[in-house]
C-alpha cells in the first residue's frame, strides 16, 4: 500500500470515529450546538438595539451580523472541542494505541481535521436554520453563501490544528482552557457587536490588527452580498494555518517520544 | 480537623474550622482565585469598549458603558463562586470527607455554614476587586461612599444566595461533573436578562419578556442603579429581596439535601 493510501485509510478511520462518536453520543455533540445557538439568541435577541446607533451600516440586519461572528466562533470553537477529545483519547490511553497501530501519524491527524469539519458543518447548519427561523434576513448569493461556508471550515481546520498541538503535546484533558482561552480572547478582541469604526479604545486598536477581525469582515461581507477582504482574509488563514501545521507536527513528534 | 477538635466546641467554632479549610483550600489553588476574578474584568474590558457605541442611543442610561456594564463582574464572579464552592463540596462528598465528618458530633447547620465560608470570602475579595478596578478606571458611583458601601454588601449577598444554589446542587447530586453541568444554567440567566443592555432598549419582545422574568435582572439592576442611578429604593428593595429569597430557599433545600445525604451514610 502507497504511504498516500495508508495516509488516508487511517484519516478515513480515524475520521469515522470521531464522527460516530460526536453523533451518538449527546455529551459530545450538544455543547457544540448548544453554545453558537445560545450566543447567536443572546447577541442578536438582546443586543440588536445597538444597530440603530449612529454609524452603524449593515442593512442586512443584526441578526445578520451576530450569524457571521456565530459562524466563525462555532468553527472555531467546534476545533477547539475535538482538541478535548484528542485529549481524552490521550488520557484514556486510546491515542497511545492508536498511534502504535497507524504507521502514518499524520493520517491521524487529518483525520481528527475531517471529524471537526463534519460537525462543523453539522453546527452551521442547525444555527442556520435557526437563525433562518429567527427572521435573519440573506443578501448574498448561494455563492456567497458557500464561500462563508468555506472560511467557516477554514478556521475550524486552522483551530483544530492549534488545539490538537496542545492536545497532543500535555495529553491531558486538563489542557482545556490552554485551548480555548486564546481563540475565545482573539475572537472578543474582534468586533464582535458593531462594526470595527464603532468599537471604542484600546480594544478597537487590537481589533485593527486582530486577524479575526478581517475573517469577520468578510464573513459579514458574504452574508451581506458585498463581499469585502477576501484576499485579507484567505492570506491570514493561510498564514495561521502553515504555523498550526508546523505547531502540530511539534505535538505529533512530542506524543511519539512520550510512547 | 480532628474530631477531638469539634467535640465540645461550640457551633461557632465548628463554623470557623470549617470556613478556614473552605478559604484555605480557595488560597492554595490559584486557579481557583485568579481565573474566577480575572476573567470577568477581561469581558468587562472588552465588552466596555466593544458596546461603547450603544451609549448614544437615545435613551441609554449612562453615559460610558463601563459604568452601565460595571454590575456584569459581581454577578459573574458570584456565578464562579458558586461554581467552585459547589464543586469543593462535592469532591467532599465523593472523597469521603463528609462521611467522615458525620461520624463527628458536628451539627448539620455548622457543617453547611462551614462549607458556604469559602464561597463568602470568594464574593468578598472579588466584589471589593472589581468595585476598586471599576473606581481606579474612572467609573463613578452615582449614590456615593455611602452607595459604594451599599453595593459591596449587596454584591455579596448575590454572591451568597448563587453559593447557596451551588451547595444544593453539590449535596443534591453529590457530584462535581453536575455542579459543572449546572454552570451553563448560571451562564444562560445572566445572557437572558437586562444585564447587556437596559430592558426599555431591547427589540425583541420574547427577549424583554424574558429578561423580565428573569430574577438576574433584578440583581443586576439594584447593583447598577447604585452605579449610574444613586439611591433608587425600589430597585435595591428588588435586589435584596430576591437575593434574601433565593438564600432562604436554598439553605432551607440545601439542610434537607445535607440531611437526606447524612441519613445514607
Amino acid at each position: 500500500m502507497s504511504k498516500l493510501r495508508r495516509t488516508r485509510s487511517v484519516a478515513v478511520s480515524v475520521a469515522w470515529r470521531g464522527i460516530h462518536n460526536a453523533f451518538t453520543n449527546p455529551a459530545i455533540l450538544l455543547p457544540s450546538v448548544m453554545f453558537p445557538l445560545f450566543f447567536f439568541v443572546a447577541f442578536a435577541g438582546g443586543l440588536s438595539g445597538v444597530q440603530h446607533t449612529p454609524e452603524f451600516n449593515f442593512p442586512t440586519g443584526y441578526s445578520a451580523f451576530q450569524f457571521a461572528f456565530v459562524c466563525i466562533q462555532a468553527a472555531a470553537f467546534g476545533g477547539v472541542f475535538t482538541g478535548f477529545s484528542i485529549a481524552a483519547d490521550f488520557e484514556y490511553g486510546f491515542a497511545r494505541r492508536l498511534m502504535l497501530a497507524a504507521p502514518n501519524h499524520g493520517g491521524i491527524v487529518i483525520g481528527y481535521v475531517i471529524a471537526a469539519m463534519v460537525r462543523a458543518v453539522f453546527v452551521l447548519g442547525v444555527v442556520f436554520t435557526a437563525a433562518l427561523i429567527s427572521g435573519m434576513n440573506i443578501d448574498g448569493s448561494l455563492a456567497n453563501m458557500l464561500s462563508l461556508l468555506a472560511l467557516a471550515l477554514a478556521v475550524s481546520a486552522t483551530a483544530t490544528l492549534w488545539a490538537a498541538g496542545i492536545a497532543m503535546r500535555m495529553r491531558t484533558m486538563q489542557a482545556g482552557p490552554i485551548m480555548q482561552m486564546p481563540i475565545f480572547i482573539l475572537m472578543f478582541l474582534a468586533p464582535v457587536y458593531v462594526p470595527l469604526p464603532l468599537v471604542a479604545g484600546w480594544v478597537h486598536d487590537v481589533a485593527t490588527f486582530n486577524p479575526v477581525t478581517a475573517m469577520l469582515e468578510a464573513a459579514r461581507g458574504f452574508i451581506s452580498g458585498e463581499p469585502t477582504k477576501v484576499a485579507i482574509t484567505a492570506a491570514c488563514l493561510a498564514g495561521m494555518f502553515a504555523l498550526t501545521v508546523v505547531w502540530v507536527r511539534g505535538g505529533v513528534r512530542s506524543a511519539e517520544r512520550a510512547g | 480537623m480532628t474530631a477531638a477538635a469539634a467535640t465540645g466546641s461550640s457551633t461557632l467554632t465548628q463554623v470557623g474550622l470549617l470556613a478556614g479549610r473552605a478559604v484555605s483550600h480557595v488560597l492554595r489553588q490559584p486557579a481557583q482565585l485568579v481565573f474566577p476574578i480575572a476573567f470577568p474584568l477581561v469581558l468587562l474590558a472588552v465588552n466596555s469598549s466593544g458596546l461603547d457605541a450603544a451609549t448614544r442611543l437615545p435613551g441609554f442610561p449612562a453615559a460610558s458603558y463601563l459604568d452601565f456594564a460595571l454590575a456584569i463582574p459581581f454577578m459573574q464572579g458570584a456565578l464562579f463562586a458558586a461554581l467552585n464552592g459547589g464543586q469543593d463540596l462535592a469532591r467532599d462528598i465523593q472523597n469521603g470527607f463528609l462521611d467522615r465528618l458525620a461520624l463527628t458530633p458536628m451539627s448539620g447547620g455548622a457543617l453547611l455554614a462551614g462549607q458556604l465560608g469559602g464561597a463568602l470570602f470568594m464574593g468578598i475579595v472579588s466584589a471589593v476587586l472589581y468595585l476598586v478596578v471599576g473606581v481606579l478606571f474612572g467609573v463613578g458611583i452615582a449614590s456615593g461612599v455611602a452607595g459604594a458601601l451599599v453595593l459591596l454588601v449587596l454584591a455579596i449577598t448575590i454572591s451568597f444566595a448563587f453559593a447557596c444554589f451551588g451547595t444544593f446542587v453539590a449535596l443534591r447530586a453529590g457530584s462535581g461533573e453536575a455542579v459543572q453541568g449546572f454552570f451553563p444554567l448560571f451562564f444562560v440567566l445572566l445572557f437572558l436578562s437586562s444585564a447587556f443592555f437596559p430592558r426599555d432598549l431591547i427589540e425583541q419582545d420574547w427577549f424583554r419578556t424574558v429578561a423580565t422574568y428573569n430574577p438576574v435582572s433584578y440583581m443586576v439592576e439594584g447593583i447598577r442603579s447604585l452605579v449610574i442611578t444613586g439611591w433608587d429604593g425600589q430597585a435595591l428593595a428588588q435586589a435584596f429581596g430576591i437575593s434574601a429569597i433565593a438564600i432562604v430557599f436554598f439553605l432551607v433545600l440545601s439542610s434537607r439535601a445535607l440531611r437526606t445525604r447524612l441519613l445514607r451514610t
